[in-house]
């Protein structure tokens, strides 16, 4: 109230001061008078500088002494007069309007805004900065005394509708705005704030929908009558007569009906409809198990034969067992001359001691894990060979003297043709069997040599075994013609026909000699060779070199041959007992021996007339290798050793190298080239012995 | 039809023959039937039929009772929506889900028509 009292009372004196003409109420004046008298001090500066000069307004009432000191006593209360006292609310309390005692009861006389500003405070600072005014002695008045002016103005130009409180009230917004509007646009609003806001990315939606398919229905449609019923009860009392008749008829014949349907249910019930599915699906999952096999099969080249010169290597690759084989040794190998993935072995034991059951298997080169054909045989297997045409056939030779001919198109595992003590078999081991063209009447034959010193020929003639001895070896080269004399038996074991030739074939003895023999002259042979100390293990005519021969022997020797000469070309010595020899398919002068000690032999005569191209170890120690043979087109070999295993190798290409024209001239290409190259190098060898060929 | 001449002898003979109830599907003795008659699974059929004939024998004068207990159970034990139709003479073309139709006589005179349909 002090500070309002104050502030109103300067007002006054400017309104006095600036403001003359201005009409003014009673009461304004009333009120002035009042501040005059009470504040004169404050006003002293005014009075001082003006004298005592009064001004009256013209219409101011005259009043007397009396009438001027008669006291006028005013009570200031708290109720307001212009505030209504007679408010009614309707009370749904208890249903009657009633007088409602909260009123507001404020009024508000006067309201000024202060403009003092203290001088050390930041806002004078700012102030006076922005003015310009760096002295302290500038009052922070006289700033602002200019736009006091105006609001002033206005209150009194308000005062004389008679409301000064009114007046107040309304100058405050439009001061402080027009202040703050006009000097100082950039005062720092203290609830000034900045808002940021960031989103982050929503994860897009998506829109999913299925639609299952509703449960299948169908229409029925029927009309339930009495006669229906009945009729439908009728017919099933019908059926259920003759059904019962039918259950007495059939109970005599119930047993045998029984066994049909057992018949019919193992018909159906057979397993070998996925006999094909399951055995491509075999050879697939081989395909992909031994994929790494496959691919060194087809693809690789050992490239360090580059730099080895002549010498070459033997990459293995599958290797073939079977489990039921497994006490085993391979005793005999052969290509399957139409399926070239295809070949077949024979199981059995080189062990006189130990001489039991054998196998004849069928492996192709496309399964390695379980053979294609299993023949379980009762003796030893010790030769096979399969037909070059007919290649479902195949002859085999046993311990036991036996010869039998398996055809893999039939089932089970029995021989189609067996030779039996009546039909003349062996009685010693055979030891080689080999086909023959077929004779004249179109049947199928081929040949077997046997320890009791025969050559048969065995005839397939419909479903018997037909034998004819060919000729019978004696120690004395004379062929003896009385069977009892048995001490001249010469013991054959080996023998191979020639490939031109028709008659002409070799026959290798245990006692080291080969004989030439022809099959028309069974009584005496055309040549015999003094070849080896020991039994001759294999002898092989050349693929190509209608002369040549190759023989090898347990005596560790593997010797090659022309037959027209009774004298070895070449001797090679190997160190150990020699199983097998073969004359590669593709070249007259390469050829392939394994021996006793687990070691293969590549020889090529064009390259190196003295040593092996290749020497390599391919079995573990202590395993003796007992066969070889080459595949007819790949260059591959298969060696099988006394513990059932069977190993494919895959030759160098230094091993089937093909000569080259030494002197730029192109060769010519196929076997009339390989008898030339075989022949070049009999000529070195015959020139300095027989001059005059 | 052939008993009709032979008089009430064979008329009682018959309603005593005929009260087994009697369900129409592809008959054992293979006569060609209709390819959408009863085609309940076996087990299914046999609880229906069952239930069938217990409502039918408890509910033997109100046919709308019997068929609303079996529509109750059948809805409880194989789910909803069954619908069951009891008479004595009545047309009707009806579709059903496969597999869940039954079509049987009972009692010589009443067709019990069960079926889903949800």
């Amino acid at each position: 109230m002090p500070n309002n009292a104050a502030a109103s009372m300067r007002k006054g004196s400017t309104v006095q001061k600036v403001i003359l003409p201005g009409a003014k109420s009673t009461k304004a004046a009333n009120k002035k008078k009042d501040e005059d008298e009470g504040v004169d001090a404050a006003d002293g500066w005014d009075e001082w500088t003006h004298g005592k000069a009064l001004i009256k307004p013209p219409d101011q009432l005259e009043l007397t002494e009396a009438g001027l000191k008669e006291e006028i006593t005013r009570i200031l209360t708290a109720n307001n007069p212009h505030a209504p006292q007679n408010i009614v609310r309707y009370s749904f309390k208890e249903r009657s309007y009633k007088p409602t005692s909260a009123v507001d009861q404020m009024a508000v006389h006067f309201v000024l805004e202060g403009s003092l500003l203290h001088q050390d405070s930041d806002e004078a600072c700012r102030l006076r900065a922005k003015e310009g005014l760096p002295e302290e002695t500038a009052t922070v008045d006289t700033g602002a005394e200019p736009d006091e002016e105006k609001p002033e103005t206005l209150a009194t130009l308000v005062e004389d509708g008679g409301e000064v409180e009114e007046a107040g009230e309304e100058d405050r917004p439009d001061s402080a705005a027009s202040k703050t509007d006009r000097k100082e646009p950039k005062v720092t609003n203290q609830f000034n704030f900045s808002e940021r806001a960031s989103q982050t990315l929503n994860n897009p939606l998506r829109e999913r929908s299925c639609q299952t398919e509703p449960p299948p229905r169908s229409i029925f449609t029927a009309t339930a009558t009495q006669w229906e019923i009945y009729d439908a009860y009728v017919e099933e009392l019908q059926k259920q007569e003759k059904n019962k008749e039918k259950q007495k008829a059939s109970k005599k014949d119930n047993d045998k009906s029984k066994k049909k349907t057992m018949l019919m249910e193992t018909q159906t019930d057979d397993i070998t409809k996925v006999v094909k599915a399951s055995k491509i699906f075999e050879r697939m999952v081989n395909q992909n198990t031994f994929d790494d096999i496959a691919q060194d099969f087809k693809y690789f080249e050992d490239a360090s034969d580059e730099f080895r010169d002549q010498e070459g290597t033997l990459l293995p690759l599958w290797k073939f067992q079977y489990d039921k084989a497994k006490r085993l040794s391979v005793t005999a190998l052969c290509w399957n001359k139409k399926y070239q993935d295809l070949f077949a072995v024979g199981m059995g034991s080189y062990d006189f001691s130990k001489q039991g059951r054998g196998m004849l298997v069928y492996y192709s080169l496309k399964n390695s894990a379980f053979p294609e054909y299993i023949y379980p045989t009762h003796s030893g297997v010790l030769c096979l060979d399969i037909h070059e045409q007919h290649s479902y056939l195949v002859a085999v030779g046993f311990y036991d003297g036996c010869v039998a001919v398996y055809k893999l198109k039939e089932k089970g595992f029995e021989p189609m043709y067996k030779s039996s003590a009546k039909t003349g078999k062996h009685t010693d081991p055979v030891w080689q069997v080999r086909w023959q063209n077929d004779d004249m009447d179109n049947n199928h034959n081929f040949y077997s040599v046997s320890s009791d010193g025969r050559v048969v020929s065995w005839t397939l003639v419909k479903n018997e075994l037909v034998f004819t001895d060919i000729i019978r070896l004696s120690l004395n080269g004379a062929v003896s013609e009385g069977p009892e004399q048995q001490p001249g038996i010469a013991y054959g074991t080996s023998f191979d026909f020639h490939k031109q030739i028709d008659y002409l074939f070799l026959v290798g003895t245990e006692e080291g000699k080969i004989h030439k023999c022809s099959k028309t002259y069974s009584s005496q042979f055309l040549e015999t060779y003094d070849a080896h100390s020991m039994a001759v293990d294999a002898i092989k005519w050349n693929h190509f070199h209608p002369k040549v021969f190759i023989s090898c022997s347990s005596d560790w020797t593997v010797k090659i041959w022309d037959h027209t000469i009774n004298t070895p070309l070449f001797t090679f010595d190997l160190n150990a007992a020699v199983g097998d020899v073969s004359w590669s398919p593709y070249s007259s002068t390469v050829f392939a021996a394994v021996t006793t000690d687990g070691t293969v032999h590549v020889f090529d005569l064009s390259i190196n007339k003295y040593e092996a191209i290749c020497q390599q170890l391919v079995v573990a120690k202590k395993t003796k290798l007992t066969h070889i043979e080459f595949n007819p087109i790949y260059p591959i070999i298969i060696v099988g050793d006394d513990r059932g295993y069977v190993s494919s190798l895959k030759l160098s290409p230094n091993l089937r190298k093909k000569p080259k024209g030494k002197k730029g001239q192109e060769q010519p290409k196929g076997p009339d080239m390989e008898v030339a190259k075989m022949e070049k190098l009999l000529s070195l060898l015959r020139e300095p012995e027989h001059s005059t060929v | 039809m052939a008993g009709t001449g032979e008089g009430k002898k064979e008329e009682a003979d018959y309603k005593r023959l005929h009260s087994f109830p009697l369900i129409r599907n592809t008959g054992a003795a293979g006569v060609p039937l209709p390819p959408s008659h009863t085609d309940m699974p076996e087990e299914m059929r046999v609880e229906t039929m069952e239930l069938c004939v217990t409502a039918c024998e408890k509910f033997a004068t109100n046919n709308e009772s019997a068929a609303k207990m079996i529509k109750e159970s059948m809805d409880k034990k194989f789910g909803s929506s069954w619908h069951v139709v009891i008479g004595e003479g009545f047309g009707f073309e009806v579709t059903h889900e496969v597999k869940n139709l039954l079509y049987m006589f009972f009692g010589g005179s009443l067709a019990v028509c069960v079926w889903k349909c949800s």
